[in-house]
């Protein structure tokens, strides 16, 4: 497909990577361009500018700190957390970048892009909620933390605006966690996905797919009953398709939740 | 910083060396097919599901549909085109004929790209490693068996 006329810059330093985002009205940052090459080719997004994060190496570490700390670069691809010894502090995150795509789209796209796209049925923003991952944003002269469950603003939106870059994310430690869904065919889209993750026995849950951000819950135990209780709580409104009614999202939200949570119990 | 709508880019493609203007918009696959006629590589679905463009840049396995030729400048491109020597075909294209790993074979370039990556990373595979290989390259003839078998063979 021939996309529409474009202009492209390749910044070597992420002071010069937000400066072309604000400089020019309509410039996108590029990631892994998974998601935003082929909405170009659709038309769906007609970017005038693309800026090209691929030479900001500063964004592709993953870092362990001594207290359990994961730092991970918004650059780093989802092989690149797959296969990161340090990544595997917090098994989930690895376990759920393997069920994303190919290995074609997981050698190219990026942590930074699946979250920054927010496509409400993404993996890891659901993830990241659960885990209280916090997200750092750059602008122009500024950096500032932004909890996961803040950062998601709607479909295809996020609180990192226009001439803003996110640059890396930060996961505490933690290893209780759990991740289930149902999909559109073995590894395909999500219908639905819930996250869950444990600290100090109460469960954090987040639910993907089911609205235009996260839902988060605090379901009162571990119990499969109580999380149950508290996603039928949470009077969902799910979108209703061609893959699933909302009736039967509701169906799926309480029973992954209640998956997840026994996953991150240290159940299968 | 520049901001450029074309630029004359480096590539090294199969060994050889090739200096071309490329315009921002382009993407790698028409690089490959139209400026540099290597024909090898297939647009299927052009929306990155079929795995038929599947390419290797600087060792990594991508869709090059799904990246721009102008993101390529400096890299070492692998396609179908550079697996043969002299007409030698390799171990794994010996075996996709050997096993009627084929029928229209439009798949197939991808399909030898991605194997020759998963070979690569791990010689000696399991029949679901095989699978999860290829999970990104779409055959609509083969039902993959003759495919998995091709490949679970030529890493013997």
């Amino acid at each position: 497909m021939l996309l529409r006329d474009v202009e492209y810059a390749r910044p070597a330093s992420v002071e010069d990577a937000v400066r072309l985002l604000s400089e020019f009205d309509g410039a996108r940052a590029l990631a892994g361009g998974q998601t935003l090459i082929n909405v170009m080719k659709a038309r769906a997004a007609s970017p005038d500018v693309l800026v090209d994060l691929n030479d900001l190496d500063d964004l592709k570490g993953i870092e362990l700190g001594s207290d359990g700390t994961l730092e991970i670069g918004a650059m780093a691809t989802y092989t690149d957390v797959m296969t990161s010894a340090e990544a595997r502090a917090r098994p989930i995150l690895g376990e759920v970048c393997a069920q994303i795509a190919d290995v074609q789209v997981r050698n190219r796209g990026t942590i930074g892009g699946n979250v920054c796209s927010n496509d409400p049925t993404n993996h890891l923003p659901p993830l990241l909620v659960a885990v209280g991952a916090t997200m750092t944003i750059v602008g122009a002269g500024e950096e500032r933390s932004v909890p996961a469950d803040e950062f998601f603003l709607g479909v295809y939106m996020t609180a990192a605006g226009p001439g803003e870059l996110l640059t890396k994310i930060t996961v505490p430690p933690g290893k209780s966690d759990g991740f289930a869904s149902v999909t559109i065919g073995k590894e395909g889209t999500c219908i639905v996905n819930a996250a869950a993750s444990l600290s100090d026995g109460s469960p954090r849950v987040a639910i993907g797919c089911v609205d235009a951000v996260p839902v988060l819950l605090q379901p009162s135990s571990s119990e499969a009953s109580a999380v149950r209780e508290a996603v039928r709580g949470a009077s969902l409104m799910p979108p209703s398709d061609v893959h699933a009614s909302a009736d039967y999202r509701r169906h799926l939200a309480e029973v992954l939740a209640a998956r997840a949570v026994t996953q991150a119990s240290g159940g299968k | 910083m520049d901001v450029v709508s074309s630029k004359t880019i480096t590539v090294e493609v199969n060994g050889a060396r090739y200096e071309r203007e490329v315009d921002a918009r382009r993407l790698l696959i028409h690089f490959l097919r139209d400026d540099l006629d290597l024909t090898g590589s297939h647009i299927g679905c052009d929306t990155g599901n079929c795995g038929a463009c599947s390419v290797l840049v600087d060792g990594t396995l991508v869709k090059s549909c799904m990246l721009l030729g102008i993101q390529a400048d400096g890299a070492k491109i692998e396609t179908v085109e550079g697996l043969a020597q002299d007409g030698r075909l390799t171990a794994l294209q010996q075996s996709f004929s050997d096993h009627h790993a084929l029928q229209c074979g439009y798949c197939t370039p991808g399909m030898l790209m991605s194997a020759t990556a998963l070979l690569r990373a791990n010689p000696h595979p399991s029949e679901l490693e095989i699978r999860h290989g290829i999970q990104g390259n779409i055959c609509r003839c083969t039902g993959y068996v003759n495919i998995v078998e091709a490949i679970r063979a030529a890493a013997e």
